[in-house]
């Protein structure tokens, strides 16, 4: 088996709370992140799936060093991010771009879309002006657009067409890893379609890998290889989609999986509907982060927090029901 | 009293802009009988949002307009209303939730005086019975400690839970149409789930109807019996819920459905897309409003618009060809769109 290209080991992120009393530090914190551990391998998709505010997005940024850790390591072609010379890090970050959600609010309305994609090519100084136009006109192809479209401002775009211009920023310097931070969540779904079909063809063309986070069950079955499941922070649960989608083993997964809406007017699906939302990050359930809302729930459950188990087939899980393998 | 609960008859609104006009809405027709739900779905830019805010006639004049048709809610036209007496049917008889509920509710309110203020509008009871039935909204929608919470404000409430306070807000007094407009997008799939469950048990207690607008057909599938398919401010297909899901007749229906993804799309199977965009509504659209991204156009679809037939009881469609090929499964259909567009 070759290398893993994305090694990250315990990361964590706390965000500090600001104390109600000025001047005083509070030590109080929102742990967004609390010891997630996983491997991307080259040319895989990784797909990131949970509710709002489970840290999904925090992870990304993370990953991508737009904020630093508060521990834990990110390795990248086996050299550690975390803490490296800000000079080696920008240059390392060329491999690592990242695509954002929002298409309306991630491109500045002030620039053309030739300038937006050159934009990158400007920052790390590559190739001189003639060279940089050409690039533009070779992604704005591959992306699907025409050439004329270079010259238009973002305001003259549809949505689904801003994240094609996003994906072509994040192409134009040949990374080896694109963060999709739900990139189809605000389009329709005839658009989605047409997005989704785009980034799996980049996807086969230039061998990329993908980091896609969304809370669109669906569209993360159909665009990943393997789906960490994450719920408060940590990591639930993680398999191939096929061992997520058919043989899940933690009670939040089956959860999850179930509310995904019917697939036809005929269909009967049995519901488990969780109460309430995710509990306040600042004071967390003891024991599993789960367990006020899981239907299963033990004693233990209170009062441990549950290991995340290999239950075979590259499945972990983290639950107080399972067995190790 | 007659079953039939709304009738939407030849509905249009249009926006002015200096010498541009924009038909947001076309012609639109449909019923509704009490009890009944029925979808509207659509692309971003289809009507959808207009028509239901033009039933509550919420469309802000100028430079909306609502320039023709008929909205009879139990025999009545809503057009013909006074202001006075629309204020009435206003939360009342027809209610109504938005998409986001952070926006849609007043911060510096609590919670409990924003649901007793359409409570003590409409019926004649005094503050404590107001209160007394402010709690038992809250309860009703399923907030822990209802006594507690009417007196907090919506930033301490999370999404799912502002959305169940617009909930009680809109069925406080007991209307007999709610009009939801993307209820669920902005929320998790574990909340939609949750939110339907509670939309659908109490549609059932309060014999309240819903017109649901949404991009998400499987929240149709869920929740609907009748379903309208809008392209451009036009009604391109109508009919039961089964009936367009086994039967669909128009292109971009097909479309619509297939492009969505559900568990039957195999891993590396591409995504059936529909080509182009929406027409442009402030220009004259002549034909039908989706020949230019169909792959069955003729000559036919680019000059002459295509009327609402009955291709079978209940089912309504506007295209020009009802062929054999609506009898197609997802996969042949697909299979087929790609031979058409080689040939």
């Amino acid at each position: 088996m070759s290398e893993p290209l994305l090694k990250v080991r315990d990361l964590r992120k706390y965000f500090p709370i600001d104390s109600p009393i000025p001047f005083k530090k509070s030590n109080q914190s929102v742990k967004a992140v609390d010891g997630v551990s996983f491997d991307v391998m080259p040319g895989e998709t990784l797909g990131v799936v949970g509710e709002s505010g489970c840290g999904k997005s925090t992870m990304a940024r993370l990953v991508n060093q737009l904020i630093s850790p508060s521990s834990g390591t990110v390795e990248f072609r086996g050299e550690n991010l975390i803490g490296m010379d800000a000079k080696k890090l920008r240059e390392t970050r060329k491999s690592i771009q990242m695509v954002f959600q929002d298409p309306y609010a991630s491109l500045d309305p002030r620039k053309t879309v030739g300038e937006l994609i050159a934009e990158p090519l400007v920052i790390h100084r590559i190739g001189d002006k003639a060279s940089q136009k050409k690039r533009v006109l070779e992604l704005l192809e591959i992306v699907g657009l025409s050439h004329y479209h270079a010259k238009r401002y973002p305001y003259e775009f549809s949505g689904g067409q801003r994240q094609r211009i996003n994906i072509a920023r994040a192409l134009v310097l040949n990374p080896d890893i694109i963060i999709c931070d739900e990139p189809v969540s605000a389009l329709d779904v005839s658009v989605q379609a047409q997005v989704i079909n785009l980034l799996k063809e980049l996807q086969r063309e230039y061998n990329l890998t993908y980091i896609f986070i969304s809370h669109d069950l669906n569209v993360v079955r159909y665009m990943c290889d393997r789906i960490a499941v994450m719920y408060l922070g940590k990591i639930v649960e993680m398999g191939t989609y096929k061992e997520i989608y058919e043989n899940p083993k933690h009670p939040y997964t089956k959860a999850l999986l179930s509310a995904i809406p019917k697939e036809s007017p005929h269909d009967n699906k049995e519901r488990i509907i969780l109460k309430d939302a995710i509990p306040n990050p600042i004071h967390p359930p003891t024991g599993c982060h789960f367990h006020e809302r899981c239907p299963f729930m033990m004693d233990i459950c209170s009062t441990k927090i549950p290991q995340l188990l290999d239950t075979g087939n590259g499945h972990i899980a983290s639950c107080h029901l399972l067995k190790e393998h | 009293m007659s079953n039939e609960l709304l009738k939407v008859e030849n509905l249009e609104v249009q926006f002015k802009s200096g010498s541009t006009v924009t038909k947001a809405v076309n012609g639109v027709s449909f019923t509704l009988n009490r009890k009944e739900n029925i979808g509207i779905v659509g692309e971003s830019g289809s009507g959808k949002s207009v028509t239901a805010t033009s039933l509550l006639r919420l469309i802000p004049t100028p430079p909306g307009n609502i320039s023709g048709g008929k909205i009879l809610f139990e025999g009545k036209d809503l057009l013909t209303l006074s202001d006075k007496e629309m204020r009435d049917i206003r939360g009342n008889d027809i209610s109504m939730i938005f998409q986001d509920p952070l926006t849609s509710l007043n911060p510096v309110f609590s919670v409990g005086d924003q649901i007793m203020e359409s409570i003590k509008l409409h019926q004649k009871v005094s503050k404590k019975e107001a209160k007394q039935k402010a709690i038992q909204m809250l309860q009703l929608v399923g907030i822990p400690a209802p006594e507690k919470r009417l007196n907090m404000y919506p930033h301490e409430f999370s999404g799912g839970m502002r959305q169940r306070v617009m909930i009680a807000i809109a069925l406080s007094c007991n209307p007999k149409l709610l009009i939801a407009d993307e209820p669920t997008t902005a929320l998790d799939v574990t909340v939609q789930a949750q939110i339907l469950e509670l939309m659908k048990k109490l549609q059932d207690e309060f014999n309240t109807s819903i017109i649901m607008i949404t991009h998400d057909l499987g929240v149709v599938w869920e929740i609907c019996h009748k379903v309208l398919v809008m392209y451009a401010g036009n009604v391109i297909e109508y009919g039961t819920v089964e009936e367009i899901h086994d039967q669909p007749m128009h292109p971009y229906t097909w479309g619509l459905l297939d492009s969505q993804i559900t568990e039957s799309v195999e891993d590396h199977e591409m995504l059936t897309t529909i080509p182009g965009s929406p027409p442009d509504l402030r220009q004259e659209i002549k034909g039908c409003p989706f020949a230019p991204r169909c792959s069955y156009a003729r000559d036919i679809c680019f000059s002459k618009a295509p009327e609402m037939v009955e291709v079978k009881e209940k089912h309504f469609v506007a295209c020009h060809f009802q062929t054999k090929e609506t009898r197609l499964n997802r996969k042949e259909r697909s299979t087929h769109v790609r031979a058409v567009v080689k040939s």
